[in-house]
């Protein structure tokens, strides 16, 4: 599959930064807010000038990859079957100051790309861009080969989302590891050693390799076993 | 363009728990009184602006700023007396109100209101509020704020408050409306919202290269424009510590802006800052750390780069010695202003 026309949906921190970087690798930019495009309209055209600035269904009507980027308390305002059938990056994380009580917004049972993906049933979600601050994205983003280059983690349990999803965060200007199940989102979600940080692709992949050391690693094992 | 004469420096606390020399810590009662003498020394230095935050929780000892700014009016002359910030969402406007016009009144007229979602979540059950509403909630309030502000007779009904009828509220302050700012972290959302109720901003930047919000300081005056609304000079309000030696400001630095760092993330489930992460920020992004001389130098290529007209240095950060701490505010008014001001007037000259 070609990507050539990349949807936002969340016109935030997050949504402004990736809408930037996809401006920046080429792409056809559509992004949207939680309304109407007045909205927005001005903020896109002064932070991200090329960026569509569009309503959702135009924006999913109108792309071949489509990034989550609102906050997780209010992914279940889109209905669901408006993502029917595509290819949706979760760039989404609980977070409080945008969330509220965690178990106000999440089963604790399940980890929130599972959750996400279960809503949105008939889409296929790969979960990535979510466990690096969004100014590490905006200022840390280079071509392949530069020593100084991050990565990040995608996961998700369609293997060929997956693979595409990952050479487009390499388009984007990251090194990726990648996992080919969903419910491993659980190693980048917040209290994991991954979350906020911003690692070389070694350190990234050796975290996760053996995640069942780390701390965090050791709680969730305790947790579900 | 930067207007040199008009530049405002400030300084601000959160009020964290100052150290004795031998690593013990004082209480939060002499933290408090540390923040007074501080406020004092400010003011004799010629600084603009005092700020003092809000928290309620053990690592910060002001609860009540403008109770402590009240204090530091009564032996200050010039320096304005802000919050950095009031938490707006979980507090009454109309007692925001009146807790402001007395400091105003205090203090001859230099109060100075900054207004603010937060960045802990304390404040809420605390008092009551639920966090699932943190947006709807400041929205509301700053409303009601605004209505007050007037310092004419208020009608107003909303969904976490009780209404008001025709309802004045007291003192009146003797120059007009308080001056009010919004703090805001940078989401394009905020800088709208700050727009539309007409209020100076404080953009905080606690991270990361200052220059990649450039483009919101343009959203900010495309969208006054747009909306036929005031522009002000943007205030940018950042981390930093000052010392005579390099890498004594570097060591104190690195110790105590990371334990802060690291103790915030336990809650809320970031990693600890890497050397490498704090090297950056030293270096190319938010943390204003090293000599006079760096830190001016770094100042002022921030305050050119983004076109401000005030930059407030949060100081104290983690356990600092009241040594430490007076040091840095001596050492930002005697050398760093007036050095930020020279580079700026060369880089104009240049230009």
């Amino acid at each position: 599959m070609t990507i050539k026309r990349v949807g936002i949906l969340g016109a935030g921190k997050v949504g402004i930064v990736l809408a930037g970087l996809a401006l920046d690798a080429g792409y056809e930019v559509r992004i949207s807010g939680s309304g109407a495009v007045e909205k927005i309209a001005l903020t896109i055209k002064t932070l991200v000038p090329g960026a569509i600035a569009s309503e959702n269904a135009d924006v999913v009507a109108n792309s071949d990859i489509i990034i989550l980027a609102i906050p997780l308390s209010r992914y279940k305002n889109i209905d669901p079957n408006l993502l029917k059938g595509k290819l949706v990056i979760d760039a989404m994380n609980y977070w409080w100051e945008t969330d509220g009580i965690r178990e106000e917004v999440l089963d604790p049972s399940a980890t929130s790309s599972e959750q996400v993906q279960a809503y949105f049933k008939s889409a296929t979600i790969v979960k990535t861009f979510n466990h690096m601050g969004y100014h590490n994205l905006q200022e840390e983003a280079r071509l392949k080969g530069d020593p100084k280059r991050k990565a990040l983690f995608v996961t998700g349990d369609d293997r060929e989302a997956v693979d595409t999803v990952a050479a487009f965060v390499d388009s984007m200007g990251f090194d990726t590891v990648v996992h080919y199940t969903i419910a491993d989102g659980i190693m980048t979600e917040p209290g994991s050693p991954l979350f906020g940080a911003s690692l070389r692709h070694d350190e990234l992949k050796d975290i996760i390799d053996h995640f069942d050391q780390t701390e965090f690693g050791k709680k969730i094992a305790a947790q579900t076993h | 363009m930067v207007d040199i004469d008009h530049l405002e420096f400030g300084l601000e606390t959160f009020g964290d728990i100052v150290a004795n020399e031998d690593g013990s810590l004082q209480t939060a009662a002499q933290s408090i009184r540390q923040i007074v003498r501080e406020g004092q020394l400010a003011d004799e230095l010629g600084l603009s602006v005092m700020g003092v935050g809000e928290h309620h929780r053990p690592d910060y000892s002001v609860s009540s700023p403008e109770t402590v700014l009240a204090s530091i009016a009564a032996v200050t002359k010039n320096i304005k007396l802000a919050t950095a910030v009031t938490v707006l969402s979980s507090d009454d406007p109309v007692r925001v109100y009146e807790r402001f016009a007395t400091l105003d009144a205090l203090s001859n007229g230099r109060a100075q209101v900054m207004l603010g979602r937060g960045s802990f979540t304390e404040s809420f059950p605390l008092f009551g509020y639920d966090l699932t509403d943190y947006d709807d909630l400041f929205n509301e309030k700053l409303g009601l704020y605004d209505l007050l502000r007037n310092e004419k007779p208020v009608t107003w009904s909303g969904k976490f408050r009780a209404s008001l009828k025709d309802q004045d509220v007291y003192p009146k302050t003797e120059h007009g409306k308080l001056e009010t700012y919004i703090g805001i972290g940078g989401s394009p959302e905020s800088i709208i919202r700050a727009v539309k109720v007409g209020y100076k901003v404080i953009i905080a930047i606690i991270g990361g290269q200052a220059s990649r919000f450039k483009p919101y300081i343009d959203l900010y005056h495309a969208a006054a424009q747009q909306l036929g609304k005031p522009e002000f000079p943007i205030a940018v309000h950042s981390h930093g510590f000052i010392a005579d030696d390099e890498d004594d400001a570097l060591e104190v630095a690195y110790k105590n802006i990371k334990a802060n760092f690291d103790r915030i993330g336990l809650t809320r489930g970031w990693a600890p800052m890497s050397r490498e992460q704090f090297d950056g920020e030293t270096k190319v992004g938010s943390f204003y750390v090293g000599t006079p001389e760096i830190v001016a130098q770094r100042m002022a290529r921030t305050i050119d780069q983004l076109g401000l007209g005030r930059f407030d240095i949060v100081y104290g950060a983690g356990n600092q010695t009241a040594a430490q701490r007076e040091r840095m505010i001596e050492l930002y008014g005697t050398k760093v202003v007036p050095r930020v001001k020279e580079i700026l007037a060369e880089t104009a000259a240049v230009k």
